[in-house]
């Protein structure tokens, strides 16, 4: 068999998104009319789905695919199973807002939607398979082009263009930055295929700068792209102009695939004697992220720029697991996306689910008082989501938050940890505030009573897994993210 | 003779000029988008260099697949400032401004 079909069977899942997002795009253009909506959302669930079927015999052991280009192993497998069901997630969660914009006879309700966000998951499935330098640019960027659109997806308001317009300049800027830095790292080691880099540069005698300034660009790029803090400045205006659904799929499947991608990125390439040297920077803007994260969420009244804030904090408490760069850290890192990912979703299903009496979707928060009285099932849902965002012990989101303080302490990293543990502190005040408008305020805004079966049924599993009830899944989760992480760290 | 540190500060004095177009420009979106494809050029001009100068030819490579991407990412850029000129019937930078807080 030629070299190139085995590479193909090892890269199953992108293989399938690729020809799946192809065949979507031709199956909305035939079908026609309202119903190419439905049908082409469905097609793109069963996609993903098939692209999810892949995974399930894939080998345990890394295989390399396409000349080194691109590995399949564990890590990338539990990365990929979580971009998939939250991008089939984000399909499903658009319909009724599609569907409601489709009966309005807006130009914003349009097939290309599910196409659109197909494509962007097949650019983050191959973010977190990436095994050199040119992959993680082509993923990177299949991810984030097709993201610009959707963020400007609501054509005929000016808040979702000029949403579109700001992610457009300053994710191209990013990967500019980004881009400069990867030059810097193949002129000066030699090398774009990452495992070759750590030889070469675990060879050197002494440290080269420009390799250094290549690894400085390189994370300022990245922390673009997963919102930690010095280049946060685009996530509250992006999530706030783009619509609900888009901003619910950019909360959730891109900071899985970007926070991978770093972690790979450093873990495999810079090992040794370097990861000093970027462990610092990822210790300053893991601090800067929670810090900022938790205090600028405080002033808001808009419950998307809360959200956005919260993910901004969240991100920081993701990458205290990344600082140590030990097979713990990294296992707690994945274990901390895991968990973040179903959280933020739930806040962003609940969000949708709600609208004004006169149909205008709900955006401040003073939306959502007295909700325990006029939904209180809702209420329920979104108080544990926000009870587990605040890293309240029964429910899951601490154990996340308690593992990466864990695998700081272990490494010696007992400020950082301190830091980490003070910040959730101020962060539980804004969300324990938005629990409060809710149970204890009276009701102000009439709601409207129809809501989406599909989406509450989503929002009950979410709630469910969030609650105690999802402590069951530690011991799996737990042997699945060592399993993860142990494939970074060659025996 | 022409050596490899000319080309570089060639590179590195593209992308900073770039960097700044971005930042220090109040007037227009247009001048942003050509802000950033001077610093892809500034990117590609170092990746034919460092190819020359290691004698591979993976630099050259990549610089083929960040040209194309260039391009899809001027097409993206320029679909959404046409949107946004239509709502807004404006292209000034400093109009940006819907969303604060």
């Amino acid at each position: 068999m030629h070299p190139i079909f085995a590479s193909i069977a090892i890269a199953g899942p992108e293989t399938v998104l690729t020809l799946g997002s192809l065949a979507a795009l031709m199956l909305g253009t035939f079908t026609g009319g309202g119903r190419a909506l439905t049908v082409t959302s469905l097609f793109a669930v069963a996609i993903l789905g098939l692209a999810g079927f892949t995974l399930l015999d894939a080998p345990a052991g890394p295989s390399v695919a396409f000349d080194g280009l691109y590995v399949a192993d564990a890590f990338s497998a539990f990365l990929k199973v979580i971009i998939l069901a939250a991008a089939a997630a984000s399909v499903l969660l658009a319909l009724p807002w599609l569907a409601d914009h489709n009966a309005k006879g807006s130009s914003s309700a349009r097939f290309e939607y599910p196409v659109l966000l197909l494509l962007a998951t097949l650019g983050m499935a191959i973010m977190v398979s990436a095994n050199d330098l040119l992959t993680l640019y082509v993923g990177l960027e299949l991810a984030a082009l097709p993201s610009y659109v959707l963020a400007a997806f609501h054509r005929g308001d000016d808040r979702s263009a000029e949403a579109g317009l700001k992610y457009f300049v300053l994710g191209a800027l990013a990967s500019g930055i980004l881009l400069y830095g990867v030059t810097l790292v193949y002129g000066f080691a030699g090398s774009t295929q990452l495992d070759v880099i750590a030889g070469i540069v675990g060879g050197q005698q002494e440290r080269s700068l420009g390799l250094l300034f290549g690894i400085v660009f390189i994370l300022s790029g990245l922390a673009f792209k997963v919102s930690a803090v010095p280049f946060h400045m685009w996530t509250p205006d992006v999530y706030e102009g783009a619509p609900t659904p888009v901003a619910a799929f950019f909360a959730a499947a891109p900071k899985a695939a970007a926070l991978g991608l770093m972690a790979r990125v450093l873990v495999v390439a810079f090992p040794g004697q370097v990861a000093p040297d970027w462990q610092q920077i990822i210790l300053f803007i893991a601090i800067a992220s929670m810090v900022l994260g938790a205090v600028a969420a405080v002033a808001q009244t808009n419950i998307k720029r809360l959200l956005a804030y919260s993910s901004i904090a969240n991100i920081g408490f993701a990458l205290v697991g990344l600082a140590p760069g030990s097979p713990g850290g990294i296992s707690a890192l994945l274990f901390y996306i895991c968990v973040y990912v179903a959280m933020t979703l739930g806040s962003f299903l609940v969000v949708l689910q709600l609208a004004r009496a006169d149909g205008s979707p709900v955006e401040t928060m003073a939306d959502f008082a007295g909700l325990s009285k006029t939904r209180p099932g809702l209420a329920l849902a979104m108080a544990v989501f926000m009870f587990s965002l605040a890293g309240i012990p029964p429910l899951l989101g601490f154990w996340p938050k308690f593992a990466v303080f864990q695998a700081a302490i272990n490494a010696g990293l007992l400020g950082l940890a301190i830091v980490g543990f003070v910040a959730s502190v101020v962060a539980a005040f804004y969300y324990l505030r938005l629990i409060k408008i809710m149970y204890f305020d009276p009701p102000a805004t009439a709601l409207a009573p129809a809501a989406n079966p599909v989406n509450g049924a989503m929002i009950a599993g979410l709630a469910l897994f969030c609650s105690p009830i999802g402590m069951l899944a530690l011991s799996p989760l737990a042997a699945a993210t060592a399993r993860a992480a142990a494939a970074l760290f060659p025996a | 003779m022409i050596t490899l540190s000319h080309y570089l500060a060639v590179s590195a004095a593209l992308f900073v000029l770039g960097v700044f177009g971005i930042f220090l420009n109040r007037r227009n979106i247009i001048i942003i988008l050509m802000s950033l494809e001077l610093i892809l050029l500034a990117v590609n001009i170092n990746l034919v260099a460092f190819s020359a100068f290691l004698h591979q030819v993976h630099g050259q490579i990549f610089a083929m697949f960040v040209l194309t991407v260039a391009a899809g990412e001027a097409a993206i850029g320029l679909a959404i400032l046409v949107i946004y000129f239509r709502n807004r019937g404006t292209v000034a930078v400093d109009q940006a401004d819907r969303m604060r807080g």
